[in-house]
């Protein structure tokens, strides 16, 4: 048994040690929201936030988390709230969709830890996600707008303004 | 439930396709009337007005999707005609993937097929009549309620009305319309009235994918679902000779290894104990007729049959021969394409669950009959057994045309009698696709005096995707020669010829299909004309164009968006264009070469796609295209040796990554012409377009894929 944290819920799992997180998620908690791409932490599809960084779980057997809390896209916001997944709906990112889920997570570490990147910022975060169906351009501007976003909302509460 | 009233019948239906030219894939035609699910009405709960539309008591719509969301937006835009003449409001629609019928069949591709980038031009006609005839069946619907005359009454935001108060919604009224005749001859919207069409929609997949709820086939979920885990030849066709399972069936999970006609399946309680046990397996191959293939050996074998001079003829005006031997000028050159892997980001994966008297199929497939089909045979049943539930797409690029990863799945459901979701590692896919065709391009020009073209001539030699995916196929040709049939540039000698050879693994479809390699060869070799001409590329294709304004119109005005002539120092263009799936664009590329690196600035691509529906999915496609294009182009190549493919994964199979990306500017240039098709043709550009710029930058001319090959990317 291996006692983790998944989007706020402690759970026990029953699996052999050196099963890898996605499959963890995927197989035995029926969260098929992160996706299988590689399994080698080539292609980002699998990111998931391991106590809140930007993690791929298609290499992280679960005997490395006992403890750990990990959130996952069916976590990152209730209804879809995350100003990112707004931002994504409002510009129509997904084609395909597949790489979504790692690509919002990838990018909702980034505005965790630098609130207002730069394109060159962007691209460096996200250069580990592939996109075969090329959305990158408007995933860039979708950072941007989550990130302008994030900062106008928390601009009201802030006792400094 | 009524019977679907648009129905193609298979006999109009053979008779639309012999019209519609003969690129008939015709992959799987067995008598389909037979074959329609009973599942439509039924799923949505409501009343079934069309093969496409079923109204329930609550207003809930839904739309019956026939064609396979894989990105390219068909959920959205297919929905968006059939709302333009039903007067509903989009966002109130529930898409629901169709099941395998006769309503569903793609006319041009000649099944249900998501190819071709045609999905909008077969359902143009189509879905708006059946908007139209379903909101007239409503009125009538409302008309006799209210004992009135039916023109009394308007359809508007999901209701009828009438001028004296009368309202009811489409909810209301569904059971008494389906009821109602099938109204002949509806006349449509004319382009002015549109109030969708051509009008930036917001995707209906959108939300779904980004909560991670989108369902694709990786994540079906059954009650009782087994995992599984295939094992193929790693020499491609080779079979399993003798197996050592012992081991593997001792493992944690391992509930059955078994023996299939793709190879050894383990099945386990859960994925990673079914691949654990996969590695646990020793397996002897009977390597079969590849053990000694090689790259050098599959070039060698196109250029052997290039130089027969075997070809047959698609295309022959003029006297090509003759003119050459006058011409002033003759310019000769031999260009090569590799194998190119499809490497979709979700890999292939089934989920079959096969009962006494049916199966269940799960499955992320561009074509639901073949899928149907595929699953019957491996499960001894007859078609009509097979239930086929369309999954979202995570990547089909054309890799989903083809059924290889079902039969596996089906087999291992019906031996352990418990449905199973077998899944393809990423290094399976890459490994066991149907790949790209490689390809020999000869090509010859002739020049008169003033540098004009006066003959051209195009040889390919390659496999053909058609003769195996579609062995019924009585075209020799079918795609191998896109873009070449519809070469734009006026010459008054031409000839376009083809030798078949196959070298042994499979080939298939892949995005673009031929219109990316042929392009390629075309596009460049406009431009090496141009040099030998000593002409200016762009002035030079204009000359030639007098006769296709529309073409000409996109060149000059991708030529005008990008600088053409005004490049900054160190900066070099190249251009290309191309009309495909009866879209014409022209793409230029911006690029600098610096101490041997190439650099990729900016792209430049104006689209005439005639009709566009919905432009936001238009502009997204085509930057999509421009993305994909730029991996095959800068480093897209699959290499074999002793039968093996040798790329694995991403880190050997290298695809465009964002900081990577160039300035992309897409400009769309709609005009009055029917829907053209946009999820592939932007592809087919961006290889020529960079190598014209390589040719402007450093007078090297690259005359074979990728361009990481020549030390440059």
């Amino acid at each position: 048994m291996t006692r983790i944290t998944v989007n706020g819920q402690l759970l026990d799992i029953d699996a052999a040690p050196d099963t890898p997180l996605l499959w963890v998620l995927r197989d035995h908690l029926a969260m098929t929201g992160t996706k299988y791409g590689c399994g080698m932490a080539l292609c980002g599809a699998c990111t998931v936030h391991v106590d809140g960084v930007a993690s791929r779980s298609c290499i992280l057997p679960l005997r490395l988390l006992e403890g750990k809390s990990i959130t996952t896209i069916e976590g990152l916001s209730h209804g879809r709230s995350h100003p990112l997944q707004r931002a994504w709906i409002e510009l129509d990112v997904p084609q395909c969709g597949y790489c979504q889920s790692g690509q919002l997570m990838t990018a909702a570490a980034l505005l965790n830890l630098n609130p207002a990147p730069t394109d060159a910022d962007i691209d460096a975060a996200m250069a580990g996600n592939i996109c075969r169906c090329g959305t990158y351009r408007r995933i860039r501007q979708a950072v941007h707008r989550a990130a302008q976003t994030m900062t106008d909302e928390r601009a009201p509460s802030d006792p400094q303004s | 439930v009524s019977v679907p009233p648009i129905a193609i019948s298979r006999r109009a239906f053979c008779k639309r396709s012999a019209a519609a030219g003969g690129l008939v894939l015709a992959m799987t035609l067995p008598a389909l009337g037979d074959r329609s699910e009973p599942r439509t009405a039924a799923a949505a709960g409501g009343s079934q007005l069309n093969a496409w539309l079923v109204i329930a008591p609550d207003n809930s719509i839904s739309i019956f999707v026939d064609r396979s969301e894989m990105g390219q937006g068909v959920y959205t835009a297919l929905p968006m005609l059939l709302a333009e003449e039903l007067e509903i409001d989009l966002a109130k629609i529930k898409v629901v993937a169709a099941p395998v019928g006769d309503a569903y069949i793609n006319v041009a591709n000649g099944g249900q097929i998501t190819g071709t980038s045609n999905s909008v031009q077969d359902a143009w006609e189509k879905l708006r009549t059946a908007g139209a005839q379903a909101r007239i069946m409503l009125i009538a619907a409302a008309a006799a309620r209210w004992r009135v005359d039916p023109a009394e009454c308007r359809a508007a935001n999901g209701r009828v009305a009438n001028a004296r108060g009368n309202a009811l919604t489409y909810g209301e009224l569904a059971a008494a319309a389906a009821r109602m005749p099938v109204p002949k001859g509806v006349k449509l919207k004319a382009a002015a009235d549109f109030r969708l069409i051509g009008k930036s929609q917001p995707r209906l997949d959108t939300p779904s994918k980004v909560d991670g709820s989108a369902e694709y086939g990786l994540d079906v979920k059954l009650p009782g679902m087994l995992y599984a885990a295939l094992e193929q030849s790693p020499v491609l066709g080779g079979k399993v000779a003798s197996v050592d399972a012992a081991t593997a069936e001792k493992m944690p999970g391992v509930r059955r290894v078994l023996q299939t006609a793709s190879g050894m399946v383990v099945v386990a309680e859960h994925f990673w104990q079914a691949l654990k046990a996969r590695a646990a397996l020793k397996i002897t191959w009977d390597p079969g007729a590849n053990v000694q293939l090689d790259n050098a050996g599959i070039h060698a074998v196109l250029k052997q049959t290039s130089e027969k001079n075997q070809a047959l003829v698609a295309k022959n005006r003029g006297d090509v021969a003759a003119a050459l031997k006058s011409a002033k000028h003759t310019l000769e050159a031999v260009y090569e394409l590799p194998l190119l892997a499809h490497a979709t980001m979700e890999p292939m994966n089934c989920t079959a669950d096969v009962k006494a008297g049916g199966c269940d199929l799960y499955v992320g497939t561009q074509v639901q009959q073949a899928a149907q089909e595929a699953a019957a045979a491996a499960a001894g049943l007859s078609p009509k057994q097979v239930n086929v539930h369309t999954t979202l797409i995570g990547g089909g690029f054309g890799r989903r045309l083809d059924v290889d990863f079902i039969p596996a799945a089906v087999e291992a459901s019906k031996a352990v009698a418990a449905p199973v979701k077998l899944i393809w590692t990423r290094e399976d896919d890459m490994t066991h696709d149907t790949y790209r065709p490689p390809a020999r391009e000869a090509v010859s020009g002739g020049l008169d005096a003033s540098g004009k073209l006066v003959a051209w001539m195009l040889h390919i030699t390659s496999p053909s995707i058609t003769a195996r995916a579609s062995p019924s196929t009585t075209d020799p040709f079918d795609s191998v020669v896109e873009y070449a049939d519809h070469y734009p540039y006026g010459v008054p000698n031409f000839a376009l010829t083809y030798s078949r050879q196959e070298i042994g693994i499979d080939v298939g479809y892949m995005r673009s299909v031929s219109h990316a390699p042929n392009c390629f060869v075309i596009e460049s070799f406009m431009d090496e004309l141009a040099a030998a001409a000593s002409k200016n590329p762009l002035d030079f294709r204009l000359e030639l164009l007098a006769a296709k304004p529309r073409h000409a119109h996109v060149l000059k005005l991708a030529a005008e968006r990008a600088g053409w002539g005004r490049a900054a120092a160190g900066r070099h263009l190249g251009l290309a264009l191309m009309e495909g799936y009866t879209t014409v664009l022209a793409q230029v590329a911006e690029i600098s070469v610096d101490g041997g690196e190439l650099k990729v600035h900016k792209i430049t691509c104006v689209v005439d796609c005639g009709q566009m529906v919905n432009p936001r999915i238009v502009e997204s496609q085509i930057e999509s295209g421009i993305v994909f294009g730029l991996s095959a182009a800068l480093w897209g190549e699959i290499t074999v040796s002793g039968g093996r493919v040798q790329q694995t994964n991403f880190n050997t199979y290298r695809v465009l990554r964002s900081n990577e990306l160039p300035e992309l500017d897409v400009h769309l240039s709609p005009s009055d012409a029917p829907p053209g098709g946009i999820g592939e043709p932007a592809v087919a550009l961006v290889a020529p377009a960079i190598c014209n710029a390589i040719f402007a930058a450093t007078g090297k001319r690259l005359r074979s894929l990728p361009i990481s090959a020549h030390g440059l990317a």
